[in-house]
Order: structure tokens, then C-alpha cells, then sequence
């Protein structure tokens, strides 16, 4: 199963490293990881998806990370009231007679055109899971040449 | 003041009296600092052998142990003794000269990436880029090294930072907001644990390193003795517990004594202090203590719940819970018939060897115990001499018995009497060594004489790398594929250093070379040879449940 954590560290070179480290170090999945500065530019704040078959590993996973000097605090989103989202770039087939069918379909996930030449249009969108999901598989019908994520990142209520 | 000032007036300030070391290009400014410091320093022959020393000098005194190196080829040499360190969680810093700072990442003479290689093998590791961080970080790296579940730290420092000079500034306190050790069981949990206790009729007190690195001995004790409870120790909790106690099992695991084994496997409490259910200890474990109830006390929140299931986790220092749970403990349970049990399993299944045939281990152990007074500080090379060292001598105080428990490292005990004897002038201080380990690290014999550091090697001379050979034996049809070691006339050899051998290969030369080491004032290696294919036993096989042991309780 996938669970988001975010860990907030020390802002100094070589955390990420670290991070990295302790988890092909043990073996644990990372499905995605996004890093920034927080309020505070002496922090940044990853947010980590991980694969941990069952509630063990999922503890070791945050145990761990509790354990490396630099990291400060770890939240796991589990089981806690949050949203998250996701941002993507999605470069498809586009010529102009697919504008209609792509308009109505970008509205209902609030996605819009950042760009497009003669053959080819990148799409931006950002989203929950579910919503990325659905959209991809919208776009899937004008073909995908490209895609780039961000990972998710999350925030409590 | 300059970098390498700094660095070593922090040193001074943080009671360091020694370092063990190598010198090098990129700790030129370092040493030229050391020459008219007043902190010892010991040139060890090889950087490993430095790092052994720091970690045994830990061990033995509770005191840090610091070694040294320059960039690169020292650096490296150091990991392997980093790594032992760490797994056994023992404070240690580790200083490693770095190339300029403006030539980091350029491949430059001597350069390797010291901080990435040591990241997965210390406890925290520090590249200084600027001198006004020094003292700073020398103090939280002392802090981070010595508490909470110790282990080694690195300070990386490139050579023109120990150079540059800036105004030294010693921080009054270590603020790290990302670090903070727990050191006090959840009150709620110590009742739980407490009453627990009270209602259990078959518990073990099952202890380990935590306790040594805890100084909990004596609570231990206390708490056993309430509770009136058996203890069995690991291969890192030896020295916690009186093993001449009436309570003590002894070493429980792979090559403990079947009674503790078989204690821990009908219990129906296990209180596991500072012991992290290593595969070694638990056999297979989903076989492991099938009856018990654990109650776990770690200052290691990650070692909790790891590899076992635990029911009532205590997360904080052994000796303050073990303070809390007496405290609490207003209820002892009934365990009479449970001790009556375990011993007529002692009796029927003590450790034991067959005396006759050619010179045995075992037996030269039991006339070190003797002519020691079991008040030696043992050191031990890593396979079957290790297992014998652990099975044969007495040990009743913590910080006697110093090995290579988790990373297994051979070469690991003659640099680590080094150690041990340097922290402990006054100790007489033993490596238990094997043939094939003591060649790993056999250089030290230089540092020992030219130091007058006088340690005592006992070589367990089998021709052998015993304990693989063991395996071999036992499990690969006696194919002994490259197991059979030769090696140097090892009394010539000592002599040659200066120091004094012995060879022994009889039974009735046994005690009297070990008394002329004792009385003699120098380092001094004796030549057991002993019976080539004796085996350590008893044992489980790996992958067995730790009751199914070969000569074990029938
Ligand atoms: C050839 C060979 C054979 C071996 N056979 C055996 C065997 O038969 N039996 C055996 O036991 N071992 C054996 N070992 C050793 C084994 O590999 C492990 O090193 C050992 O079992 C670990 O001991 P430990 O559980 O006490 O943990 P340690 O490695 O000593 O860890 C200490 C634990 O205590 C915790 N701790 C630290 N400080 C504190 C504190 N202040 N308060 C509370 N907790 C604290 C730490 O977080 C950690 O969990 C063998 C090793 C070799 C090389
Ligand atoms: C550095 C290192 N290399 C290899 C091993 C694997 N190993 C474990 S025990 C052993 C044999 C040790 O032989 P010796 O020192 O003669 O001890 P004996 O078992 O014969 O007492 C070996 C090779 C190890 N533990 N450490
Ligand atoms: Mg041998």
C-alpha cells in the first residue's frame, strides 16, 4: 500500500542524500519524492510516497527517518484528514480540429493548454490521485508523447 | 586560533587524553598542531587498527575513543572499524583530513567523498566548509556520538579550513532541534509492564549491549533479584550479569547454552533490556518464544518492534526504566518452580567440552579465567575463538568483554586490546585470537612495543579459519574449500617486533606460559596450538528455532 509522509529537515547540503540512502540502504520503495524550501529557509520539507507491504514496515520506515539527526519532524498523512496533490506536464497529439473535444475535457479537471505548435500541445494540470488519474486516461485518447510529475505533495486539514 | 587549533583545544575541552592515528598530506596542519599538544598520540600502523583502538578505548573506559586520518587511502581505511563501531553502537569520533575546500569534487590528489562512503556506517557525519563551524560542531558530534543509542561520528575537515584562522568560540550548549533522546519509560507503560510482571510464572530477563552502554548492571541486578527472575545475556550484554550468579543462563543464541535457549522458548515473559533480537539470538523467528509476552526497553525507538512483536514497548534508558519498573513493582511473581526447572536443565545440559586429544581451546580459556582471577579485560578475534572466549571465561563486570558482535570483524581484537589497554593501564588485558584473524591486523605489534602497550595474545592456533570450516563440516559435506590458513612462525615474528612469543602444544605447558605472559613486561604472543577440527558447540544451525541445537539439551 502507498502512504505520504512528509519530513521536514535541516535545510544543509547532503539531507537529501540521507534521505535517499536510508531507504535503498533498507530496501524500502520511494513511488515519489518532492523537495522544497519551507517558510522558515532553514527547512525544507520532503514529501515522500513509499510502498510498505504492511503497518510494520510503515513504522520502521518512520522510526527511521525519526533517527537521522537532520530530519525534524515526520508526519504520516495515513490516517490523517489531509489533502494532496499532484502536478503534471503532459505533452499529446493535438492539431486543431481536436480543440473542442480537448476544451470540455481540460474544464472538467481544470487543466489548461501552457503551450502548442502545429502537431503536439502540452497540457498543465494539477490534482488529487483520482482526478490525475481520470484526466490521463482522458488525454490517452489523443495520444501521449510525454509526461512529467511532480510527485504528490500534502498538507493536514 | 587557527582550524587545527581549534579542533584540538575542542578536543582538550570535550577530557580527550588520547588519539589514535595516521598522519597524511591533508592533516599536515593537524599534526603539526599535535606535536606540542598535551594529548597523547598513538601511531598506530594501519588506520583500521586506529579506528579498533578509538571503539575499544570506548568500550573498555566509557570514555570517547577519537582516531585520525588524512583524506582518501586513510579515510578508507578507516571504514571498516567505522562500521564495527556502528554496528555495535559505540560512541567513537572519527576525524578525516579532506582536500581544499575549492577542490572538493574535482578528483584532486587524495580525494574521496568521506562523507558520502560513511553516511549508511555513522551515526552522523560533518564535511566543515568553513572554521568558524569547528567548535561547533566538534561538541555536537561529541553529543550526538555519546547519547541516546550511541555510535560513531565523523568530522571531515579539508585542510585549508584547519589552516584558516578565526576566533575560536566554544558553544556553552548543544542545541540540535531534530535530536532529542528519550531517557524516561512512559509512566503508563511501566505499570502496564509492572503488572505484567506480577502475574507471569515462567519470565527471563533477556539483556544486551543497552545495559553496558547504560551502566544498568547494578539495577539489573536488583530488578532479578526482586523479582527473583533468571537472566541470559547476548554476545554484547556479557559483563552485565554476574555469569557465577545463581540466577544467570548465560548466553542465550546461535552458540548460547541450551538452557537459556530452551528458558526462552517455554517462558511466558520475556523482559528484553537493551537487546535488539538479533538473528543470531532469535534463530527462526517465527519459532522464536512462542508462549511469551515481551515487554521491550530500548532507548531506540526503531529497535522496538523490528523483528519481533512486542507488547509492551518502553522506549528510554535502561537504568532509569529498570528504576521506574522497581519502583512500581509492588507485586513479584512466583517463580520457584520455574528456577527448580532450569536447574535440572543446567544440570543436564551444562556448557562442556571433551577433555581428551590433542590441546583444546576450551581449556586454555579456563586457565586464562584462572590465572587472571577472572578479572581480565578480554578481547576477541571474530569466529570459533570468539564463541570459546565468550563460553569459557567468567565474566562479572560490564565493559570486560569487548568484540565484534554485529559486523563480525576479523582483525578487530588485536588493535582492540591496544584500546583497551591504553584506557586500562592497569588491567591485564587478553585477546582471545584465532590464526587466521590475528593476521589481519598482526602489524600492531609495532605500535604495542614502540608504546610499551603490554597486551597478551592468546592464538588459538587450529591452522584453520575454524569457524567457517565449521560450517563446512557441518553443512557442506567437509569440502573445505579454502578454509585450511597457514601462516608465520608467530614466535620468531613477535621477536622480530620485539616482543616476546611463546609457543605452547602441550596441555602442561598451558598455565605456565600463560603466567610468564602475565609476569612478563612486554607484549607478548603465545602460540596455542590446538586441536585442529574441535568444534564450537552447542549450536543451532541457521534457520533453526533456537531449541533445535546440535549438542544441545538432549
Ligand atoms: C561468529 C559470531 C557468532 C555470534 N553468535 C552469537 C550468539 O550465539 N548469541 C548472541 O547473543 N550473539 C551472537 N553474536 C553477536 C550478534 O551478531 C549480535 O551482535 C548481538 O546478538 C547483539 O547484541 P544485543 O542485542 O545486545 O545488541 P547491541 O548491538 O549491543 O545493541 C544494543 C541495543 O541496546 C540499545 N541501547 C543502547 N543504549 C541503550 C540505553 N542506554 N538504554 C537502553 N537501550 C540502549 C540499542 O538501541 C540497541 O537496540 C555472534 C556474532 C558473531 C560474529
Ligand atoms: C574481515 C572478515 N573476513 C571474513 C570473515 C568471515 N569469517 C568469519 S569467522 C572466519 C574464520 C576465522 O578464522 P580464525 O581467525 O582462525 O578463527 P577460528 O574460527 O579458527 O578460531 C571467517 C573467515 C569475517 N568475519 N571477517
Ligand atoms: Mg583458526
Amino acid at each position: 500500500m502507498k502512504h505520504t509522509i512528509s519530513v521536514v529537515v535541516e535545510n544543509k547540503f547532503g539531507v537529501l542524500a540521507r534521505i535517499a540512502g536510508l531507504f535503498s540502504a533498507r530496501g524500502y520503495n520511494i513511488s515519489s519524492l518532492a523537495v522544497s524550501e519551507t517558510l522558515d529557509p532553514a527547512t525544507s520539507c520532503m514529501t515522500i510516497v513509499v510502498e510498505a507491504e504492511d503497518e510494520r514496515i510503515l513504522e520502521q520506515i518512520k522510526k527511521q527517518l525519526n533517527k537521522l539527526v537532520d530530519v525534524i519532524t515526520v508526519t504520516d498523512f495515513t490516517k490523517k484528514e489531509h489533502a494532496d496533490r499532484e502536478l503534471m506536464l503532459v505533452r499529446i497529439n493535438y492539431t486543431p480540429k481536436d480543440k473542442h473535444a480537448l476544451t470540455g475535457l481540460l474544464e472538467k479537471y481544470s487543466a489548461k493548454i501552457v503551450q502548442h505548435t502545429s502537431d503536439s500541445a502540452i497540457i498543465e494540470a494539477a490534482g488529487g490521485q483520482q482526478q490525475i488519474k481520470q484526466l490521463l486516461q482522458g488525454l490517452e485518447a489523443f495520444g501521449i508523447k510525454e509526461l512529467v510529475r511532480t510527485g504528490r505533495i500534502a498538507m493536514a486539514y | 586560533m587557527t582550524g587545527a587549533e581549534i579542533l584540538i583545544e575542542s578536543l582538550r575541552r570535550e577530557g580527550v587524553e588520547v588519539i589514535f592515528g595516521y598522519p597524511g598530506g591533508q592533516v599536515l596542519p593537524l599534526f603539526d598542531t599535535l606535536y606540542d599538544a598535551d594529548i597523547r598520540f598513538i601511531l598506530t600502523r594501519h588506520e583500521q587498527a586506529a579506528a579498533h583502538a578509538a571503539d575499544a578505548y570506548s568500550r573498555a573506559t566509557g570514555k570517547m575513543g577519537v582516531c585520525l586520518a588524512t583524506s582518501g587511502p586513510g579515510a578508507t581505511n578507516l571504514t571498516t572499524g567505522i562500521a564495527t563501531a556502528y554496528m555495535d553502537s559505540i560512541p567513537m569520533i572519527a576525524i578525516t583530513g579532506q582536500v581544499k575546500t575549492h577542490l572538493i569534487g574535482n578528483d584532486a590528489f587524495q580525494e574521496a567523498d568521506v562523507t558520502g562512503i560513511t553516511r549508511p556506517i555513522t551515526k552522523h557525519n560533518y564535511l566543515v566548509k568553513d572554521a568558524k563551524d569547528l567548535a561547533r560542531i566538534v561538541r555536537e558530534a561529541f553529543h550526538v556520538a555519546s547519547t541516546g543509542r550511541p555510535g560513531p561520528v565523523l568530522i571531515d575537515i579539508p585542510v585549508d579550513v584547519q589552516q584558516k584562522d578565526v576566533e575560536f568560540v566554544w558553544p556553552e550548549e548543544v542545541a540540535i532541534r531534530g535530536y532529542k533522546p528519550n531517557y524516561y519509560g512512559h509512566p503508563g507503560q511501566i505499570k502496564k509492564a509492572a503488572k505484567l510482571i506480577a502475574s507471569c510464572k515462567k519470565p527471563v530477563l533477556y539483556v544486551g549491549g543497552g545495559v553496558v552502554t547504560s551502566g544498568a548492571a547494578g539495577t539489573l541486578r536488583e530488578l532479578a533479584e526482586k523479582m527473583n527472575a533468571p537472566v541470559t545475556w547476548t554476545l554484547m550484554g556479557i559483563g552485565c550479569f554476574p555469569s557465577t550468579h545463581k540466577l544467570s543462563l548465560g548466553m542465550l543464541g546461535m552458540h548460547g547454552t541450551a538452557y537459556a535457549n530452551h528458558a526462552i522458548m517455554e517462558s511466558d515473559l520475556i523482559i528484553a533490556v537493551g537487546a535488539r533480537f538479533d538473528d543470531r539470538v532469535t534463530g527462526r523467528i517465527d519459532a522464536f518464544a512462542p508462549y511469551a509476552k515481551v515487554i521491550h526497553i530500548d532507548i531506540d525507538p526503531s529497535s522496538i518492534s523490528k523483528n519481533i512483536k512486542v507488547h509492551i514497548p518502553i522506549v528510554g534508558d535502561a537504568k532509569n526504566v529498570l528504576g521506574q519498573l522497581l519502583e512500581e513493582l509492588t507485586k513479584v511473581p512466583e517463580t520457584s518452580d520455574w528456577l527448580k526447572t532450569l536447574e535440572g536443565w543446567k544440570k543436564k545440559s551444562p556448557l562442556t567440552y571433551k577433555a581428551e586429544g590433542k590441546l583444546k581451546p576450551q581449556y586454555v580459556i579456563e586457565q586464562i579465567n584462572e590465572a587472571t582471577g577472572s578479572e581480565a579485560i578480554i578481547t576477541t578475534e571474530v569466529g570459533q575463538n570468539q564463541m570459546w572466549a565468550a563460553q569459557w571465561y567468567t565474566y562479572s563486570h560490564p565493559r570486560t568483554f569487548l568484540s565484534s558482535g554485529g559486523l563480525g570483524t576479523m582483525g578487530f581484537g588485536f588493535p582492540a586490546a591496544m584500546g583497551a589497554k591504553v584506557g586500562c593501564p592497569e588491567r591485564i588485558v587478553f585477546d582471545i585470537a584465532g590464526d587466521g584473524s590475528i593476521q589481519m591486523n598482526i602489524q600492531e605489534l609495532a605500535t604495542c612495543v614502540c608504546n610499551k602497550i603490554h597486551v597478551k595474545v592468546a592464538i588459538l592456533n587450529n591452522g584453520y579459519l575454524g569457524m567457517v570450516r565449521q560450517w563446512q563440516e557441518l553443512f557442506y559435506k567437509k569440502r573445505y574449500s579454502h578454509t585450511c590458513i597457514s601462516g608465520p612462525d608467530f614466535v620468531k615474528l613477535a621477536e622480530s617486533y620485539g616482543a616476546v612469543g611463546i609457543r605452547v602444544t602441550k596441555k602442561e605447558e598451558v598455565r605456565p606460559a600463560i603466567e610468564k605472559a602475565i609476569a612478563t613486561e612486554n607484549t607478548v604472543f603465545i602460540d596455542f596450538h590446538i586441536e585442529p577440527e574441535e568444534n564450537v558447540f552447542p549450536m543451532v544451525p541457521a534457520g533453526e528455532a533456537i531449541n533445535h541445537m546440535i549438542e544441545g539439551l538432549a
